[in-house]
C-alpha cells in the first residue's frame, strides 16, 4: 500500500468555466517538486462518483443513472456511491435552479445556518457534505470524483485542488492507458478550506471535465470516452489496494491564471465581439502575441497583446 | 399569384422582416438581430423596409429556449384566435409565448392580408450538424426556391421541406453545429453572409431582374424517429458515434443508429436509405426525437419574376 511521490512541473494555462468569460493561456511561472522519499497511504476503500452537478451536463448524469439502474455499489474491493448532484436542476435540464451548486463547497458555506431564504443548491450542497463528507472528516470517502462537461474543445481533462499524490498517479495511469486520448491536468491553488467544488468533499478528489459537448446533449463518444476513464481509475485502485507500488514519474499540469471576459459595450453591457475563429476550440495551445482572440460585430479583430509564451525554462515570467 | 407560360409573377417584396430570439438560446439570430436593431445599414435595399426583431424577449433575457412553451409551435390558428377571458374563474393565463403569437401575428401577419410583410426570415441555430439550411413550407414556393438557387451560388446550403403551421411567408434558416448559450464566429458570419444574399436576391427581383427556371434539391421529412426508451420513458440509448454528426449522409438498413449506455448497438431497421438529419438536437429530447429521416428530391422552380399584379405572397 505505497505510492511513491511523483515531481511535478507547472506551467500554466488560463481556465474559468462562467459562460460568460473567455480562456487565456499565458505561462507565468515554472514550479519543480523535489525528489522525496516514497510515500506509503492506507487502502482506498470508499469512493463516490458524481453526476449531474449541473443539470445539463448530461454525461455523468446519464452514467449515474445507468450505474444506479444496475445497482452498482461496488467495484472490485471498493465500496461505490453513484450521486447525482443536483436532481432538480437534471429535472429541468438546466445548470443550476437557483444558484451554482459547484460553487457551494466552501467550508464557510457548508458551515452555515440553513434560513427560509437559503437557496435550493446550498441546502443540497450541505446534504451532499453529509452524505459523502463531511469535508476535512475522516469520514469523509477516500475518493471523490465529480463528471462534467463543457461545450469547449478541452477533450479530457482532470482538474483538482492541491497537489494530491492520487491524482497525479492516476492522471499519469489515464495517460498510458488511453494514448488515443489527450489526457490532460488542471491545477487549482487554492486552499482546500476555500476549495468550491464537490470534489473538494472527499479526502481525494478530482473533477473529470469533458468537452466539446453541447449542454442538454449526450453524445456517445463522449459518454465511452468517460466511461473508459472511469474504468481505468477503478483498474488503478484495484492495483494499488492490492499492494502495488507506483514508480515517481513526472506529469504536466496547467494552473489558472486570468480569465478574460468578452469585450462589452460599457453602457449596456452586451458582448461585442465574439470568439475568433482562430482561438475557437484551440483550448491549451500556446497564444503567441498578435494571435487573434476575438473578431468584433463590426469586423475587427482584437489581438492578443500579452508578451510571447515560453513553454518551459526556469524563467518564466511572461515579458 | 398569377402565372402563364410557367413564370412565377409576384408583386414587389416591399417589407422584410428578420426574426431573431424565437428560442432564446439560439445565439447566432439574437446578436444579429439585436446588432442590426442598433445599426440596420448592413440589412438595407433600395425601395425595402427590412425590420430586425426579438420575437422571444423574455426568452432570450434568460438565455433559454422558452417561458412556458416553443414559440415556434405556437402559430397555431387555435392559439392565433382564442383570447383571454377576464372572467376565467381558474385565473389562468395564456402561456407567455403565446401571446407573443399573437402580438407577432397582429404585427407582421396574418398572411393574405394586404398589411402582412412580404417575406419573414426566421434565424436559428442547432446543435446538429446540419451546416446553413433553409426551410420552407411548400415545394411550389417558388419564390423561396429561387431565392435558395440564388444563395446557394454562392454558399454551400441544404434544403429542407418540413410542415411547421407558420402563417407568414417563411423561410427559417438554421445553422449548426452550435450549442445553445453560445455564440460561434463561423456560425454567426455565415447566417450574415446568408441573409445578406437573400436581401440581394430580393433587391434585385424587386428591379425586375428574371430568374430563369432552376431545379433544387431538396430533402423532404419523412418521420421523426425516438430514442429508444425504457417502461418509464427514460433514454436507454445514445445517438450511435457512427451516425452522429452525419446529418444529410445516406442511412441504410442495418447501419448503426444507436448505441446502449452498457455498449450494445441498434442497428437502422427501415426498409430503404434515407438521409437523417436534427440529429441530436438539444431541445428535441423532450419532443421525443432524436433525428429525423428524410428523402432527397428534385424541386423545379418556374421563371420568376416582378408582375404587376396586386396579389401579394
Amino acid at each position: 500500500m505505497t505510492a511513491r511521490t511523483s515531481s511535478v512541473l507547472l506551467f500554466v494555462c488560463l481556465y474559468n468555466k462562467k459562460r460568460e468569460s473567455n480562456i487565456q493561456l499565458t505561462p507565468s511561472f515554472f514550479f519543480s517538486w523535489k525528489q522525496m522519499e516514497s510515500v506509503s497511504f492506507p487502502l482506498l476503500s470508499r469512493v463516490a462518483i458524481c453526476g449531474g452537478t449541473h443539470g445539463n451536463e448530461m454525461t455523468g448524469v446519464y452514467m449515474m443513472r445507468h450505474l444506479q439502474k444496475e445497482k452498482i455499489d461496488k467495484i472490485g474491493s471498493v465500496s461505490v456511491s453513484t450521486v447525482l448532484s443536483n436532481p432538480r436542476a437534471v429535472e429541468v435540464c438546466r445548470r443550476y435552479v437557483e444558484t451554482d451548486l459547484n460553487r457551494c463547497f466552501t467550508e464557510a458555506l457548508l458551515n452555515s445556518p440553513v434560513t427560509d431564504s437559503t437557496p435550493y443548491e446550498l441546502r443540497r450542497a450541505q446534504e451532499l457534505n453529509a452524505q459523502i463528507g463531511p469535508k476535512g472528516s475522516k469520514e469523509a470517502v477516500d475518493l471523490l470524483i465529480d463528471i462534467h462537461n463543457t461545450t469547449s474543445n478541452m477533450g479530457l481533462c482532470l482538474i483538482f485542488y492541491s497537489i494530491d499524490w492520487f491524482t497525479l498517479h492516476i492522471l499519469k495511469y489515464l495517460q498510458s492507458k488511453m494514448t488515443s486520448v489527450e489526457v490532460r491536468a488542471i491545477q487549482l491553488d487554492i486552499p482546500i478550506s476555500e476549495a468550491y467544488s464537490l470534489e473538494s468533499v472527499g479526502k481525494h478528489g478530482f473533477a473529470i471535465e469533458v468537452g466539446p459537448q453541447p449542454n442538454g446533449v449526450v453524445r456517445a463518444d463522449i459518454y465511452n470516452m468517460v466511461k473508459e476513464a472511469v474504468d481505468h481509475v477503478f483498474s488503478w485502485l484495484q492495483e494499488f489496494n492490492s499492494g502495488s507500488t507506483f514508480e515517481e514519474g513526472e506529469v504536466e499540469a496547467y494552473t489558472l491564471v486570468k480569465s478574460i471576459d468578452y469585450p462589452r459595450n460599457p453602457v449596456t453591457g452586451e458582448i461585442t465581439a465574439a470568439i475568433h475563429s482562430q482561438l475557437q476550440d484551440n483550448d491549451f495551445k500556446l497564444l503567441q502575441r498578435g494571435d487573434p482572440i476575438f473578431l468584433s460585430f463590426s469586423g475587427e479583430t482584437v489581438k492578443n497583446r500579452a508578451a510571447a509564451i515560453i513553454c518551459r525554462g526556469k524563467d518564466m515570467r511572461a515579458r | 399569384m398569377s402565372s402563364y407560360n410557367n413564370t412565377a409573377r409576384f408583386s414587389e417584396a416591399r417589407r422584410v422582416a428578420i426574426f431573431g430570439g424565437t428560442h432564446g438560446n439560439e445565439m447566432s439570430g439574437v446578436t444579429l438581430v439585436n446588432l442590426w436593431t442598433k445599426n440596420g445599414a448592413e440589412i438595407q435595399r433600395k425601395a425595402v423596409e427590412a425590420v430586425p426583431f426579438i420575437t422571444n424577449p423574455k426568452a432570450v433575457e434568460k438565455c433559454t429556449r422558452y417561458v412556458d412553451t416553443d414559440l415556434n409551435r405556437a402559430f397555431t390558428p387555435e392559439n392565433l384566435s382564442t383570447r383571454l377571458t377576464p372572467s376565467d374563474e381558474c385565473g389562468n393565463n395564456l402561456p407567455y409565448e403565446v401571446l407573443r403569437a399573437q402580438e407577432i401575428n397582429r404585427i407582421f401577419g396574418p398572411k393574405g392580408s394586404p398589411e402582412a410583410y412580404d417575406v419573414i426570415f426566421d434565424l436559428h441555430n442547432t446543435t446538429s450538424n446540419m451546416g446553413c439550411t433553409l426551410i420552407l413550407e411548400s415545394s411550389k414556393d417558388y419564390f423561396n426556391l429561387q431565392m435558395m438557387n440564388y444563395i446557394k451560388l454562392v454558399e454551400n446550403l441544404f434544403y429542407l421541406q418540413m410542415n411547421h403551421l407558420i402563417v407568414f411567408f417563411y423561410a427559417g434558416l438554421e445553422v449548426g453545429p452550435q450549442p445553445q448559450g453560445v455564440l460561434r464566429s463561423n456560425i454567426f458570419e455565415a447566417m450574415r453572409v446568408i441573409l445578406k444574399h437573400a436581401l440581394d436576391f430580393i433587391e434585385l427581383f424587386n428591379e425586375g431582374v428574371e430568374f430563369p427556371p432552376c431545379t433544387v434539391e431538396v430533402f423532404r421529412v419523412l418521420e421523426r424517429i425516438d430514442y429508444p426508451r425504457d417502461a418509464n420513458g427514460n433514454i436507454i440509448a445514445m445517438v450511435h458515434p457512427n451516425l452522429q454528426d452525419c446529418d444529410w449522409e445516406p442511412l441504410n438498413p442495418g447501419d448503426p443508429m444507436f448505441q446502449t449506455f452498457d455498449g450494445k448497438t441498434i442497428h437502422y431497421q427501415g426498409s430503404g436509405t434515407v438521409y437523417p438529419t436534427f440529429i441530436n438536437e438539444a431541445a428535441y429530447y423532450e419532443k421525443q426525437q432524436a433525428f429525423i429521416t428524410t428523402r432527397r428530391e428534385t424541386l423545379v422552380a418556374r421563371r420568376l419574376c416582378r408582375g404587376s399584379s396586386p396579389a401579394n405572397f
